[in-house]
């Protein structure tokens, strides 16, 4: 595990210079968010933290090319994407970014291995390579033996590591996940904090986006926004290690012994 | 990506969601089965009226007491007049030049028999020259002769349905005796298989000479007298000649039609019915498309997230609707071919009960409505979708 310091001391992947987003909503305008100011480096595992209204989402969408913000720049590996085309920004969130959202947003009716090879199909790999490398994805979050699983097939729990799985298949520079513990229980939660730490340690740079303090305690920094501006940004001091917790939740079953187990 | 990758994806996306993909196909195949079906069967009808009236030849006029409103297209018109009677026929043959024969004919309808067996067809009274005038042909047997219609026998010609209901175990009806009414008749002959038509089972008919006739319903009367004119060009000479000749007898009150304007009158009432078809056909394209139309809007916010999670992705515009002009294309063009083998196998199926006939522009035009509304709300949506941000397309509601 990479230290703060160190990871504060990389490469910029990520840059957000004094963005801001107005909404119009019934004629009244609302400021998401104020002039936000950001650097992601690369390797980081980077927590915003706020309360539901803060714009934490909004800044998570705009971090993505999701959504345009009002002014401002966001810059990824390098490049200003502000004033990319659509189809331009389509090829920027799928070689550079992985999502993980609160609602998993996994193709309903569609196996799990279908789901984690689309990003892959958009970026013109081959059929077999694409299975491959979904598969490999399964693998990794524990899923492996639920290839053909549809989302109503599985629990809360795997349809998010199914996301996860999605979000790292294309091998990104950044995942961001926006409250990827929102819809889960506690435990199945803290695996999926798990599964973010674990990806961060293998090198990919981390975004969670939380309203919840313990989780914003997984990452090594925290951005507290309040009011569509940034509060507070420092390095977390007691950060939480999911895997502990999870020894600590007590491992219930032979089958969560056996898939700890065969971690690495 | 490529073609070949969209079409992979669209069908994935269709087999994801198999009802849908059937229902909306169910849309297309109705919409395209009943038109074809309807206006095969309309356009069938006409068709076989339209044969059997040629069938008789250009060359024979049709004449009938009374006085007929051809313009109106109705049979109902007319003044006071007495039906024919065979002495009429007599006369007029005696008085015409230039033409081959003077067919009387009358009809009746009663109950044939064969032992336990017994039919209702349709009683015909001809005389041995009503061959010339007919479209029939004898699957076996004979016609009457001039000796046999003159002395008013006792013999008959059965239609192919008759033939099939009072002889289902004898393989040759000539020579059996039927009763039609109580009175004994004697097979001479059958005719082919012809099919029905809009004045019912021409199959299901007995044919006798029409003195029989005229003793089993004992009524002298005649309906109509075909005249069989030698040469085509005299036919509008002889139509004069016959009103000409019946004049004395019959005053105005007589009217001739030739085979155009009998085909004529039969065009008439069977537009009306085609057009009847037509409607219900139009209706059910509409009802179909409706449905199509009501299952593409349905599944639009699904779809809209769909397309959201595809473009946060990494989906550009351009892969988003190829996927969806695919999906469309492929279920509007396999629920059109369904539905073109459904219309084509019921009319084929239909084709015992009432003639049928496939028109390719009824084929055409249920085919390119359907898919058309198919394409459009299958596309017109997905296009709307994949305009907005992806972040508002996830957020659909």
């Amino acid at each position: 595990m990479t230290t703060p310091e160190a990871a504060t001391q990389g490469r910029s992947v990520l840059q957000v210079l004094d963005v801001t987003k107005t909404y119009v909503l019934e004629g009244v305008e609302v400021h998401a968010l104020c002039g936000v100011s950001l650097d992601v480096r690369e390797g980081e595992m980077l927590s915003i933290m706020g309360p539901s209204g803060s714009g934490k989402s909004t800044l998570m969408h705009i971090v993505g090319l999701l959504d345009r913000p009002t002014s401002g720049q966001v810059i990824v590996e390098g490049q200003d994407v502000v004033g990319m085309s659509p189809n331009e920004l389509a090829a920027v969130r799928n070689k550079q970014i992985g999502f993980v959202f609160q609602s998993f947003n996994l193709l309903a009716r569609t196996g799990a291995q279908a789901n984690v090879e689309l990003p892959l199909v958009y970026s013109g790999v081959s059929g077999s390579e694409r299975a491959r490398r979904a598969r490999e994805a399964l693998d990794s979050v524990e899923l492996g033996d639920r290839l053909h699983h549809t989302p109503s097939q599985l629990s809360g729990g795997q349809q998010q590591r199914v996301a996860v799985a999605r979000a790292l298949v294309t091998d990104p520079a950044i995942v961001l996940a926006d409250e990827p513990t929102g819809n889960l229980d506690s435990r199945s939660g803290v695996e999926v904090m798990d599964l973010l730490q674990k990806l961060n340690a293998s090198g990919i740079t981390v975004v969670v986006v939380t309203h919840d303090a313990n989780v914003a305690r997984h990452g090594q920094r925290i951005v507290e926004l309040r009011d569509g501006r940034i509060v507070r940004d420092e390095a977390v001091a007691d950060r939480l290690n999911a895997r502990d917790e999870l020894v600590q939740l007590g491992m219930n079953t032979a089958a969560d012994a056996a898939s700890l187990g065969a971690r690495p | 990506m490529n073609l070949i990758e969209s079409f992979r994806i669209a069908i994935r996306a269709l087999l994801a969601n198999k009802v849908r993909s059937l229902l909306t196909m169910l849309g297309v195949i109705i919409g395209v089965s009943a038109v074809i079906l309807l206006v095969a069967i309309g356009a069938g009808v006409q068709g076989e009226v339209t044969s059997t009236i040629e069938g008789l030849g250009s060359n024979v006029l049709f004449v009938f007491p009374g006085v007929m409103d051809q313009g109106g297209g109705g049979f109902g018109g007319g003044g006071i007049s007495r039906p024919f009677t065979m002495e009429d026929v007599q006369y007029l043959q005696l008085r015409l030049d230039n033409v081959d024969a003077v067919v009387p004919m009358a009809q009746s309808s009663g109950t044939a028999k064969f032992r336990s067996a017994s039919v209702h067809p349709t009683i015909m009274g001809t005389t041995e020259q009503g061959r010339l005038v007919t479209s029939a042909t004898l699957g076996g047997g004979r016609f009457y002769n001039r000796s046999e219609a003159d002395a008013a026998a006792r013999v008959a010609i059965i239609g192919y349905t008759v033939k099939e209901r009072l002889f289902p175990n004898v393989a040759d009806p000539i020579g059996q005796v039927i009763t039609i009414d109580g009175q004994r008749f004697t097979v001479i002959g059958w005719l082919e298989k012809q099919g029905g038509s809009l004045s019912g089972d021409q199959d299901n008919q007995i044919s006798v000479p029409i003195g029989a006739l005229q003793r089993l319903t004992a009524s002298d009367r005649i309906a109509i007298m075909l005249v069989k004119v030698t040469s085509i060009n005299d036919v509008d000479l002889v139509r004069a000649q016959i009103k000409r000749v019946l004049a004395p007898r019959f005053g105005d009150q007589i009217t001739v039609f030739s085979q155009d304007q009998t085909l004529g009158i039969f065009n008439a009432l069977l537009g009306t019915l085609t057009v009847m078809l037509a409607g219900i056909a139009g209706i059910s394209l509409l009802v179909g498309g409706i449905g199509i139309m009501n299952i593409m809007l349905v599944s639009v916010s699904e779809r809209t997230r769909e397309i959201g999670i595809r473009k946060a992705v990494g989906a550009r515009t351009y892969d988003i609707l190829s996927q969806f002009v695919i999906e469309a294309v492929m279920l509007s063009v396999t629920g059109g071919v369904v539905g073109i083998l459904f219309g084509a196998l019921g009319a084929t199926a239909l084709s015992s009960l009432v003639p049928t006939s496939i028109t390719p522009w009824a084929v055409g035009i249920a085919f390119f409505f359907s898919a058309g509304v198919g394409v459009f709300f299958g596309v017109y949506p997905a296009w709307k979708a994949s305009q907005l941000d992806p972040i508002v397309a996830l957020r659909y509601e």
